[in-house]
């Protein structure tokens, strides 16, 4: 579903953090270029 | 040797509506935006009576349970307590003109000033706290003339220090060329030095043991005190002990991001435990760069910010007394480098780990504490009710292992868990503030036991992408006498 397509993560502490999204779009044949995550409060 | 206990405990909130400007979010804000933003943050700013009403506050000194907040309608800044007192079972909330005379008490190098007019009123307001009456507060005596702090504030890099809407004196740079040590940094650390003590001054209080009884002190707040060659050196826990006169008490500071309170209760368990330290505090000051975080969401509703006040935090950890709870040192949750990063993984590492250890279920746990930021501060801004996500993930891991049903998680929640009442001042939400409520409901018997859970972000750092966590668990003391 990604393959060939570049990939910018950006992740919540509280909700799904950054590699994990990561992990997924990896998975599915992404690129991963940034993975940042946040922690908003 | 038995477990070590948590045998007191003191939480305080100080309500700094004034500094709210210099907050890292409003401070940027003010900088950068193209519309005024500091008369719309003053225009939104509490009261002292409004911030010891709010019912949250009130709960974080302990005044009410925390499961008191599902029986109060929301907004609860609409719904102030009424008879509400500054003081209470854990603690207290201090007013602005009061903590300005503790962070002078708190400056060795001069680094505040206070205008010449403002001196007495500071004074006077300190003089009539009970555990300063009686005092040296000669060092408020020293104060100075207006112009000076104007010069000082246009030509030498300071800021100015205001209370109830005018300059009362200004917190000073101790070094042109050193980042570490600029007007905003020292302002930050004496902030967290003097709230510090604000909450070892009342756990010493409410304990019965003398200052000079501490043997070491943890510092686990949220700042970087150090120089342009070592930022976050350290030493703050040495500091908050020598103004507490914790003369015997040697101490370190423990830093881990919101986690920090629990790492530093581990270590004091853990030392205890060794019988290398015999009387450990965990302390930990407010911060600063936290205050106003979710100022733009609070005026974007038209509330009030409600992001005014510090906290603090201090516990006592001791060997077995006999009566007060017991950290068990089986209990201890961690989350490993190689957990890997999902909710599900984390809070696997967290909590079924060392309940699995015990031989225990997760229902067998009497209550849960999590993450504990107000809602109410952070859903306006888009953040989320943080501890509800935790309890649901916690009652959904419950289902996973068919402790109960998947309509039990509302249930789970509510009987397992509470709303979350802290102040977002980042290490300070970290479970520990229901710690006091814990030990208190323990000792009467109406419970058996308490989790604490608390995250870390290590990732904003940009040194790793890891987070971290670490957990433990608390429990009624068997009652056995000490061995010999």
């Amino acid at each position: 579903m990604f393959k060939g397509k570049k990939i910018i993560v950006f992740g919540d502490r509280d909700g799904v953090p950054g590699p994990a999204i990561a992990a997924c779009m990896k998975a599915a044949g992404a690129e991963v270029v940034l993975t940042v995550t946040e922690c908003f409060v | 040797m038995y477990d070590p206990v948590i045998k007191a405990c003191s939480h305080v909130l100080i309500h700094t509506p004034s500094f709210v400007r210099y907050g890292s979010k409003p401070s940027r804000e003010i900088d950068d935006s193209t519309t005024p933003v500091l008369p719309a943050i003053e225009t939104h700013l509490r009261s002292f009576e409004e911030a010891v009403e709010y019912p949250p506050n009130q709960v974080f000194i302990g005044n009410l349970h925390p499961d008191r907040l599902n029986g109060i309608e929301q907004p609860w800044y609409r719904h102030p307590v009424e008879d509400a007192s500054r003081y209470g079972a854990y603690g207290e909330i201090m007013p602005e003109e009061e903590f300005l005379g503790l962070m002078k008490l708190a400056d060795d190098f001069d680094l505040m000033w206070i205008e010449k007019e403002s001196a007495p009123m500071i004074k006077k307001s300190l003089q009539a706290h009970p555990f300063w009456n009686n005092s040296d507060l000669g060092k408020i005596d020293a104060a100075v003339e207006m112009a000076r702090i104007h010069d000082k504030i246009e030509n030498q890099g300071s800021l100015p220090l205001y209370c109830h809407g005018r300059i009362v004196g200004c917190m000073h740079r101790h070094h042109e060329k050193d980042d570490a040590l600029k007007a905003q940094v020292l302002m930050e650390n004496l902030m967290a030095k003097a709230s510090g003590a604000l909450a070892l001054t009342h756990l010493l209080k409410k304990s019965d043991i003398r200052a000079d009884e501490i043997d070491l002190l943890l510092n686990c707040s949220e700042e970087a005190v150090g120089d342009r060659y070592n930022r976050g050196g350290g030493g703050l826990a040495k500091a908050i002990g020598e103004m507490c006169g914790c003369v015997s008490a040697t101490g370190c500071d423990i830093k881990a991001f919101c986690v920090g309170p629990i790492y530093a209760l581990v270590h004091a368990a853990g030392l205890v435990k060794s019988g290398l330290f015999n009387k450990v505090v965990v302390v930990g000051g407010g911060s600063m760069a936290k205050l106003g975080m979710k100022f733009k969401g609070h005026l974007a509703k038209g509330m009030p910010i409600l992001e005014d006040v510090l906290g603090g935090l201090a516990f006592l950890v001791t060997g077995d007394d006999g009566e007060s709870p017991s950290i068990r040192m089986d209990s201890i949750g961690k989350h490993d480098i190689g957990s890997g990063s999902s909710q599900q993984n984390i809070m696997e590492s967290l909590v079924l780990k060392p309940l699995d250890r015990m031989g225990k279920k997760i229902t067998d746990v009497d209550r849960y504490a999590v993450e504990l930021q107000n809602p109410e501060v952070t859903v306006p801004a888009g953040s989320g009710n943080v501890p509800l996500t935790n309890y649901r993930m916690i009652g959904a891991l419950a289902v996973l292992r068919r402790e109960m049903n998947r309509e039990g998680i509302d249930r789970f929640v509510l009987e397992h868990g509470m709303p979350g009442f802290s102040p977002t001042q980042g290490h300070i939400p970290a479970a520990v503030p229901f710690l006091g409520h814990a030990i208190d409901a323990i000792k009467r018997g109406e419970m058996n036991n308490a989790m604490f859970v608390a995250r870390g972000s290590l990732f904003l750092g940009r040194m790793t992408q890891l987070s971290d966590g670490l957990s433990f668990l608390i429990e009624k003391n068997p009652g056995r006498k000490a061995p010999n």
